[in-house]
């Protein structure tokens, strides 16, 4: 039997906007993941040390701030430099379509989701795409 | 009119026993925020309520009515949309823009680096600079903020709260620079740090220290600023976080009665200060519970000031508070829909009594206002004061079964609350336990569960979609120039200034951190020398510590 698929939910920068991050975490908890908070005000640094550290699958980044276009591409970076490129990059927040467009065309998220999705949703979405190795 | 309570209740049972046979739809029968609603509510739900006691004239004690004896037949509300990005040049333009359209008092939305107390250029500022609000570095850029704006004319509520003293006191600075003094100055700081802990988590020391400087400026404010409202002390992020209205009341009360107490221990009359405390309300979807809400506040509050803190000036008594639409009742998802939602919100503000109001733009959940829906958002609460005939009469629902038991029932729940936080050992205790932060996610999850499972309708969410949905709005975009420029500027005033006195300054206000003087002459010491706001909340921190939270889901 496969272990079950660990998940990051982190909030990088500097706004406090946590609900969603919250919910997330309990809903993907609630369908059998096990998921690591980072709580608030992460750098990409921290993001990727404790994506490293707790040997997760899939980072989940909510960004509420608008800096989305920068903290995207940072973290992506940040996992390939430390050899951690298989690990798979979500997000969700209030981001533009546009910026979707240009965050997936360059490979720096695999999927975002944005507000009115489901939390059934997101699971089924994780558990299709991402495989525990 | 006259009743007997029994010949009620028999005609009430005859009525159950036709009621009794017909079917109901297939619905949720209870508020947004989960109380059960009876179908109909008559003279027993509010056989205790004691007119003169609980009631009153607008005006007089307990205040449920208002708090002022004419309300907006004196004079409306004030319309305040919360406002401001990229650099204090652009959000200049903005505010003589919202001015010009007669928008009558300014609202000051700073962004994330300036709300957190880091200059544009310190490396958690990359790519945050201006996004969400404006960009202040130092007194100059405030100068900017304001330049054309006579500050003894306009009212200016600034929503920050960790570094507040540091810009409260650019904002005196800036006044006096136009000439102004500083008694003359009207407005807001929201300086509430206890809901940063609870709900918006915009946080900088730890609660110790954060509880010292604001008693520092109810102290500073009443010798000096005495017309600014030192605290508005905020039930809208706490909502916002997903609380529901129950709680956002009386997690908000219960900061509130923190901050009295705070300011009594350390010496203060509590007329001294608790005037110019006023209120931040959510103004949710749910019409009757959030009228009911306004009104236990202001009756809870009275009571308390009065009953509990012994305050004897009735404008300590007087709950007086700002009401912004809730940003999280609306959707991405058919956005013009939001128009609907905001004017049905605002309407259960100016109904229960508000003192101003933000009505949101349709656009909020995709980015920041684009100038089209900034201005139907304002022309929605034009429309409700001049042309609804909504502001004609004070509190116009008060008498209705049902809006008089919600009230109590608001009461009455938020005194449950009270208890279990006293019981906790208060505030500061319940914040570390994660009570308050649990209690609303907890709420926040239960209320998504209910909407992904359609328990709860959404409309163009999850009921009545648009399937071939594509947007149709232009969205604000903020220039990442911006960012550099905003950079730039700040590199040059550190290059121009008198570093010399930005050193000396700095030095003293770290002695007196460490000591118990009032730390405001010194802040506005640093201020006038041009230190920057990431400077002073640096030489804070050192000496204050940073504030960690337990990252609970």
């Amino acid at each position: 039997m496969a272990r079950k698929i660990r998940v990051l939910i982190a909030k990088p920068g500097l706004d406090g906007h946590d609900r969603g991050a919250r919910i997330i975490s309990r809903g993907l908890r609630d369908a059998g993941m096990e998921v690591v908070y980072t709580g608030l005000h992460q750098t990409p640094e921290q993001i990727v040390e404790a994506a490293i550290q707790e040997d997760v699958d899939a980072v989940g980044l909510s960004i509420l701030s608008g800096a989305h276009m920068t903290l995207f591409p940072r973290i992506y970076d940040l996992l390939k430099e430390n050899n951690a490129g298989d690990i798979m990059i979500i997000g969700g927040g209030t981001i533009p379509e546009d910026d979707i467009r240009e965050l997936k065309k360059n490979g720096w998220v695999s999927e975002i989701f944005t507000p009115g999705i489901t939390i059934d949703t997101i699971v089924e979405w994780i558990n299709s795409n991402v495989k525990p190795e | 009119m006259s009743y007997k309570i029994d010949e009620i209740s028999s005609q009430k049972n005859t009525w159950l026993e036709q009621r009794k046979k017909m079917t109901d739809r297939d619905f949720k029968f209870e508020t947004v925020s989960g109380f059960p609603t009876n179908d109909i509510y008559t003279p027993e739900d509010i056989t205790g309520l004691d007119y003169v006691n609980d009631l009153g004239m607008p005006g007089q004690y307990p205040y449920t009515r208002g708090v002022q004896a004419n309300m907006y037949r004196g004079r409306l509300w004030t319309m305040r949309q919360f406002a401001g990005f990229a650099t204090a040049r652009e959000s200049n333009e903005r505010y003589r823009y919202l001015l010009s359209k007669g928008t009558t008092g300014l609202s000051v939305a700073f962004d994330m680096p300036t709300i957190m107390g880091y200059d544009s250029d310190h490396p958690r500022s990359l790519g945050e600079v201006g996004r969400v609000g404006v960009a202040i570095d130092s007194l100059q850029d405030m100068e900017t903020l304001f330049s054309g704006i006579p500050l003894e004319k306009v009212s200016t509520s600034m929503t920050i709260n960790a570094p507040a003293s540091v810009l409260w006191c650019m904002y005196i600075a800036a006044g006096e620079k136009q000439g102004v003094p500083s008694e003359k100055l009207t407005g807001t700081i929201q300086n509430d740090i206890l809901k940063e802990y609870i709900a918006q988590k915009s946080w900088i020391f730890p609660p110790e220290p954060s509880l010292r400087i604001i008693t520092d400026i109810f102290a500073y404010a009443c010798k000096h600023v005495p017309k600014w409202n030192t605290v508005s002390i905020s039930g809208y992020h706490i909502r916002e976080a997903g609380s529901t209205a129950a709680q956002e009341l009386a997690f908000t009360l219960a900061n509130g009665f923190a901050y009295i107490e705070a300011g009594m221990a350390a010496g203060l009359d509590v007329d001294d200060f608790a005037p110019r405390l006023s209120h931040f309300f959510n103004a949710h979807i749910d019409l009757f519970e959030e009228i009911a809400k306004y009104r236990a506040a202001r009756r809870i509050w009275a009571r308390h000031l009065k009953e509990k803190y012994g305050a004897k000036n009735q404008k300590s008594w007087m709950l007086r508070f700002h009401t912004q639409t809730a940003g999280c009742s609306l959707t991405a998802q058919q956005p013009e829909n939001n128009i609907v939602r905001t004017a049905f919100e605002a309407l259960s503000a100016v109904l229960g009594g508000t003192q101003s109001l933000h009505t949101n733009s349709m656009d909020e959940v995709l980015a920041l206002p684009s100038e089209k829906a900034v201005q139907i958002a304002l022309r929605t609460q034009q429309i409700m004061a001049y042309e609804t005939g909504v502001a004609n009469v004070i509190d116009p629902l008060a008498g209705s079964y049902y809006v008089e038991a919600l009230t109590n029932k608001m009461e009455e729940e938020a005194e449950k609350y009270f208890a279990e936080i006293e019981k906790r050992g208060g505030v500061l205790a319940a914040i570390d336990q994660s009570f308050f932060q649990q209690e609303i996610a907890d709420a926040a999850y239960q209320f998504q569960r209910e909407v992904d499972k359609k328990k709860r309708i959404m409309i163009g969410v999850n009921e009545f979609v648009n399937d071939d949905e594509h947007l149709e709005i232009d969205l604000l975009k903020i220039d990442p120039q911006i960012e550099k420029d905003q950079v730039a500027r700040l590199h040059k005033l550190r290059s121009e200034r008198d570093n010399l006195r930005v050193g000396e300054t700095l030095d003293a206000l770290r002695k007196a951190a460490a000591g118990t003087d009032n730390l405001i002459p010194l802040i506005l010491d640093c201020v006038k020398a041009y230190a920057t706001e990431g400077e002073i909340i640096q030489v804070m921190r050192e000496v204050f510590g940073q504030y960690k939270e337990k990252p609970i889901f």
